[in-house]
């Protein structure tokens, strides 16, 4: 490095206040805007990324990134990118983007912003060392806060509809006086196993019930650990004073409660819902006849 | 335990007489000794007042261990050879799931409350309440 030539001295300025790096740095993104905006939003198409977003979207978002990207470095506070990656993440997580499109959009804006800074400094090998020594945690900081940001909203939507699916995956219905029934549709896990005992039980106890039909058509297989657990379920309904009569056992579910060994004598199993409500009703004693039976 | 008067402790049990069944009611948890004196003194009652039925409510129980299964169930048989038939009520759901997953088979009838309790010891006994 020598002050003779021009970046030289432009060198030796900024060895004078290292903190003036980054200003100098932000000046020229902002005067490069248009090029370097354009250059980012050419190698996102090229890299296949963002593909289910047109090109127009693609280069809006482009924008609005880019120029809080340059915020970020002129302010060094992460917090409006924060909240923009948030709601950026909001509008295009149902469109199917995935986590490795927005970390590699992000990288590759850091990349082209740090061709942008070789070209420019590579007469000063010592300049542009310094900096990237301030342009690089910067960079990075801000490609971790948009990957997290993305992967957090991720996670919260999931949450949300795994909520929503627990809510509505054990309703418990009831049909008459003292008669529950519990319609399962979907895998039986473990986890759901727990939620339908909490649910039948409680709604035991909230409908005064008698009898409950769970009806496991809709339950495609049914695991070992599952299997007993339904079975201690039938025992709990039983000590809370209401007898559980079970159908639609497929075949298959059918092969695995007697492969398993469970102990099916104190399971009050009917074929269908129908033969399972039916049977319930007499339990209950009620008796269901036709208007035109009855008249004749 | 054996040595200790439980008899002297204040009454966690209240033993009930309504028509010719006999409600009783356990307040709160009880260990092996005053589960044997509550045993004792149902007993003694089922033939004192000659009843046909004997309601255990537990409503207020949130554990029962082996011991308490296994004394309500000897409640139950002594009750039958002195005439009266037995059933649980009130079993809360925590209670029952954690009955199961321990396996303790009451092996008794059950019902959800003393109203379903009393409803069931009538269509078995066919006794009126009242005379």
């Amino acid at each position: 490095m020598t002050s003779t030539t021009p970046d030289g001295q432009a060198g030796a300025e900024a060895t004078a206040g290292d903190d003036l790096l980054l200003p100098e740095l932000v000046a020229h993104l902002r005067e490069n805007r248009t090029q370097l905006r354009r250059e980012w939003a050419n190698r996102i198409t090229d890299a296949h990324l963002l593909t289910s977003m047109t090109p127009q979207e693609v280069f809006s978002e482009a924008t609005s990134v880019y120029d809080n990207y340059v915020g970020v470095l002129e302010t060094g506070s992460v917090e409006a990118l924060q909240d923009y990656a948030r709601d950026l993440s909001e509008r295009i997580i149902p469109r199917g983007v995935e986590t490795n499109e927005v970390v590699g959009i992000v990288l590759l804006l850091r990349d082209v912003l740090a061709r942008s800074l070789f070209e420019k400094y590579h007469k000063d090998f010592g300049l542009l060392n310094r900096v990237l020594d301030a342009y690089e945690p910067a960079a990075n900081r801000i490609a971790n806060t948009v990957a997290v940001s993305f992967v957090q909203e991720r996670e919260r939507i999931i949450r949300q509809q795994a909520d929503a699916i627990r809510e509505l995956s054990t309703p418990v219905l009831q049909v008459r006086e003292r008669l529950l029934i519990l319609p399962i549709i979907g895998v039986l896990d473990d986890q759901r196993a727990d939620q339908l005992t909490e649910q039948l039980l409680g709604g035991i106890r909230r409908h005064r019930a008698r009898v409950v039909v769970i009806d496991i058509t809709g339950v495609p297989e049914i695991t070992a650990e599952v299997a007993n657990h339904l079975v201690q379920t039938v025992d709990a309904s039983r000590l809370m004073g209401a007898g559980v009569i079970i159908t639609g056992l497929s075949p298959e579910i059918a092969q695995t409660l007697v492969t398993i060994g469970v102990d099916l004598t104190k399971m009050n199993t009917v074929g269908d819902l129908q033969g399972g409500i039916e049977e319930a009703e007499r339990l209950l004693g009620f008796r269901v006849t036709r208007v035109a039976d009855e008249d004749a | 335990m054996a040595d200790r008067d439980v008899s002297a402790e204040p009454l966690r049990v209240s033993i009930l007489s309504q028509g010719s069944y006999l409600i009783a009611s356990i307040h709160t948890a009880l260990d092996d000794g005053q589960l044997v004196r509550f045993q004792r003194d149902l007993i003694e009652r089922i033939g004192a007042q000659r009843s046909l039925g004997v309601i255990i409510d537990v409503a207020a129980l949130d554990v029962l261990d082996s011991f308490g299964s296994r004394t309500l169930r000897d409640i139950a048989r002594m009750s039958r050879l002195r005439g009266a038939e037995t059933v649980i009520v009130g079993i809360a759901p925590e209670l029952a799931v954690s009955m199961v997953r321990l396996g303790l088979h009451l092996d008794l009838p059950t019902a959800l409350d003393l109203e379903e309790g009393l409803a069931y010891l009538r269509s078995l006994t066919g006794t009126p309440m009242l005379p």
